[in-house]
């Protein structure tokens, strides 16, 4: 076993706990994976749930999935899975040596694309919810055009916005950790032999690119869009 | 983990894939396939869901470790949907409970 | 009160003056900024401890109630008495107790590593533990919660006048701690063993924190998004448990019991390895059947996540589900029933002695055994209708919490008393106590069988005056425990400053841990060890411990 000099003596980045730093890399993609393990699960309670009212009350969430304007949840998803791409392309660009510059850029465009995301989704999206009336607790209107199912369309709406809006979180939570990735990488700290934070920071937001992934077509897809509804 | 490099033109044909399989789940939500419209967009979530999995997360190259702990979280997500399941859909097929009455009617109703 | 310690051969008898993870620092920001997992596991031990008595507190306000039938208190407060004692010692005691102290300070030196693989992730986790328990602790002084500590809706959600969100916000935070020892643990066990360690070779404590922090991860999630949810429709006034919109109030009790109930494995599978270790160590014998110990907490952890129905059997829940969930129920019985055996088995012909950690094993075994048996009547549809919502179920999870988990916990902690503060307790007080607390808890507990079978109601403020007999009994028996509680806390104290001080391994155990000075310097091993013999290894060890 190394002794306790040449122990320390491995990367400025090595920490005292491991042996060296591909037990260290290891070490912290697997925890990422075990922390994502767990966010399937938290966000898996809330998606179980929207799956029994959904069987239960389809109609009405058909109704309210028609309310939803599908043209934005399309960009958006589109906007998502390109900040997923320049990600992959940051984790790449210190894998193959790029310089720290090149990382920023690609680390900046995905906050770029994130911040775009919520920017529709907030300003777009749920304000116009809200002049609609659409949001449950906050002067929820049900319209007569939807009949007997109406009175189950605003439990859609809590979904539809406790669900964005627990996925707008984790994008608010992860921006701000990916600019402090983008300035370690600014200062150059990362390189072929030392990228887990990248790696890390990438998996978390893939994992989110994949929760909207399913949000997509389970809230703004429902049913079918061939219904026309009326009384928006 | 890894140490193998994923080269460019992956994660561009994947990324490529990802937006033609967006406008798919789109466009065939505007046709009316009835009741296999639910099915089929979860289908294409679940490809897009992979493509991402294997190869932005670098699942494809991990290894057997990584991809144990993804099926696992998924695994364990859809035992609590199916046994909740067990019980919110079937609750309708036990006979309903009536009021007390020892009458002929109950007799008739109750599917002893 | 023997002070001799074992003397094992090329061994000095110890001195103070070695530096250890204890006297390298003294200074407040040392310990408030601590990355080492000994340090946080003390820090844990800290306020555990102080939750468990808070916890208690409640429970003998309880117990003071229920000696008259009429009670004393409001039934308005007596709600608010049982919803805290459950929340405080179900969320904030027990579910942290044996992982945050013993598993955060032996995981590492029992597998050889220097440290878990992510220690500032360790002080993180107390750090929230301790915001939790603040939200929760203002919840108390402010008014008090009087849900239950189940947290039903639509009561909990629409009806409730009390402070419902604090104490939710403080659950959810602390289900994060949680959350992060279990990936710190999973990843140390993974990553960080020692060369030579396989997984056959790993003491039986730590494949119970692997299989105890598998559920930390899979299930612990699930409360959080329920308690986030619930949260919300209460500060919302609707929500997806809402009648009113077509929200189901079952729903919320799948999605509570679905951590709930394996959150009651993450409570016994910890005791359960601390078991292991006891019963070889003062057997002096290697475990009988180590693989069917190992796999048994793999089954139970698993299982343990197929079976949360049936704290729904009288619900409203459909009774086809009902029967999926009984018959797991069955199932899940299974390993633990296995594990019993095994330890028993390594008993028969063990070189055995009755220090005070032996005790407390013993008595594990008898009322776990107890407590897991009560609990098939409980799994049969047809029986629980009878006796769901009554005392019997009281006394079902105290049996196994307390005359279990807790046992577990103080025999664990008496164990590796010497190795974590260098110092020996005081055995003879250490069975005394032991005693006491066997003795109150049975007569706290077990009249509440006898109770629940007759029809005494749970969470009542007030009875019928023919129980009361019955429940004077218990109360009794709770002055009694309440007393034995507190005999380790003075004698623990003391022995800091005045305790003998521990050798290396003063009882002469088996393990890696034992290997190391007591209590063990900040780097555990100043060289990694090498490990070539199998766990429990006491097969021709003639030496007897001496301590005690």
């Amino acid at each position: 076993m190394a002794d306790m000099a040449t122990h320390h003596a491995q990367h400025d980045a090595f920490k005292h706990q491991f042996e060296d730093m591909d037990q260290q890399r290891d070490a912290g993609t697997f925890g990422m994976w075990v922390f994502l393990a767990q966010e399937i699960m938290f966000f898996g309670g809330i998606f179980g749930a929207y799956i029994v009212y959904r069987l239960l009350y389809h109609d009405s969430f058909e109704i309210g999935s028609n309310l939803l304007d599908v043209k934005f949840g399309a960009a958006n998803t589109v906007v998502l899975i390109a900040s997923s791409l320049t990600m992959a392309m940051a984790i790449h660009s210190a894998q193959a040596g790029k310089k720290g510059k090149t990382q920023v850029m690609y680390l900046l465009l995905t906050v770029l694309l994130g911040m775009i995301f919520l920017a529709v989704k907030f300003t777009f999206e749920w304000h116009n919810d809200y002049t609609e009336h659409l949001i449950p607790g906050f002067g929820f209107v049900i319209r007569d055009a939807w009949g007997a199912a109406g009175v189950h369309v605003p439990l859609f709406f809590c979904f539809y916005f406790f669900m964005t809006g627990l996925h707008a979180l984790h994008m608010i939570v992860g921006i701000p950790i990916i600019l402090v990735i983008a300035v370690m990488a600014w200062r150059n700290r990362f390189d072929e032999v030392y990228y887990a934070p990248l790696e890390m920071v990438g998996l978390y937001w893939h994992f989110v690119d994949i929760v909207w992934i399913f949000l997509f077509p389970l809230l703004y897809l429902v049913g079918g869009r061939y219904l026309s509804i009326g009384g928006h | 983990m890894s140490e193998h490099v994923v080269p460019v033109k992956v994660y561009v044909l994947v990324f490529l894939a990802l937006m033609v399989l967006t406008g798919l789940t789109t466009g065939v939500a505007f046709i009316d396939l009835h009741a296999w419209n639910t099915p089929v967009a979860l289908a294409i979530a679940v490809v897009k869901m992979t493509l991402v999995v294997l190869f932005f997360m670098h699942v494809k190259y991990s290894p057997k470790l990584t991809k144990m702990v993804v099926l696992t979280g998924f695994f364990f997500m859809s035992l609590l949907v199916a046994f909740t399941l067990a019980d919110e859909l079937t609750r309708g097929w036990s006979p309903k409970a009536q009021n007390w009455d020892a009458t002929a009617s109950s007799a008739t109703h109750n599917p002893r | 009160m023997s002070t001799v310690i074992a003397e094992m051969p090329g061994h000095e008898l110890p001195t103070e003056s070695h530096v250890n993870y204890l006297n390298v620092d003294h200074s407040v920001k040392s310990w408030l900024l601590t990355v080492d997992h000994k340090r946080i596991a003390i820090l844990y031990l800290i306020s555990i401890t102080l939750m468990f008595f808070v916890g208690g507190f409640f429970a003998v306000l309880m117990r003071l109630n229920l000696i008259e039938p009429q009670g004393l208190v409001a039934p308005e407060t007596y709600n608010k008495l049982f919803t805290m004692h459950g929340v405080i010692m179900v969320f904030f005691f027990l579910v942290p107790s044996i992982p945050a102290t013993l598993g955060n300070f032996l995981v590492p030196l029992m597998i050889g590593a220097r440290d878990l693989a992510f220690p500032r992730i360790n002080l993180l986790s107390w750090y929230i533990y301790i915001i939790g328990a603040a939200f929760t602790l203002y919840a108390v002084i402010s008014g008090g919660v009087d849900t239950g500590w189940t947290f039903y809706t639509p009561y909990s959600s629409t009806f409730a006048h009390s402070q419902v969100i604090p104490t939710a916000l403080g659950v959810f935070i602390t289900g994060f701690s949680s959350i992060l020892t279990g990936l710190n643990f999973i990843v140390t066990i993974h990553k960080m063993r020692a060369p030579g360690l396989t997984w056959f070779r790993l003491p039986l404590f730590i494949w119970a924190m692997y299989a105890t922090s598998i559920i930390f991860i899979l299930g612990t999630p699930v409360i959080a998004i329920t308690m986030f949810l619930l949260g919300l429709e209460r500060l919302l006034h609707i929500g997806i448990f809402d009648p009113a919109i077509g929200g189901d109030p079952i729903l919320f009790q799948h999605m509570f019991w679905f951590y709930s109930h394996p959150a009651v494995y993450i409570m016994i599978l910890p005791g359960m390895g601390v078991m292991s270790e006891l019963i070889t160590a003062f057997s002096r014998k290697r475990i009988f059947g180590y693989t069917f110990v190992a796999f048994s907490s793999f089954a139970i952890a698993i299982i343990s996540f197929l079976v949360w129905g049936h704290h729904m059997f009288v619900t409203g829940q459909s009774v086809y589900a009902g029967l999926i969930f009984s018959v797991l129920s069955f199932l899940v019985a299974i390993p633990s029933a296995i594990k019993v055996f095994n330890w028993t088995a390594t008993l028969y012909k063990g070189s055995i002695s009755y220090e005070a950690p032996m005790l407390y094993a013993l008595g594990f075994i008898g009322l776990f055994t107890m407590g897991g048996l009560t609990g098939l009547f409980l799994a049969s549809l047809a029986t629980d209708v009878h006796l769901n919502g009554t005392y019997f179920i009281v006394a079902h999870f105290h049996y196994i919490m307390v005359g279990g988990a807790v046992m577990a916990y103080l025999g664990g902690l008496h164990f590796w008393w010497p190795k974590i503060t260098g110092r020996l307790y005081p055995d003879a007080w250490a069975r005394f106590a032991a005693l006491v607390i066997f003795v109150g808890f049975n007569l706290t507990f077990f009249p509440q069988f006898v109770l629940g079978y007759l029809g005494m109601p749970r969470r009542y403020a007030v009875y019928p005056g023919e129980f009361q007999v019955l429940n004077v009994m218990s109360s009794a028996g709770a002055s009694i425990l309440g007393v034995g509680y507190l005999i380790p806390l003075i004698y623990f104290i003391w022995s800091f400053k005045y305790g003998p001080i521990a050798g290396p391994n003063p009882w002469g155990a088996k393990g890696l841990e034992w290997t190391t000075p007591s209590p063990p310097p900040t780097e555990n091993f100043t060289e990694i060890p090498i490990v070539t013999e199998d766990a429990y290894d006491y097969a021709g060890t003639t030496g007897r411990r001496t301590h005690g």
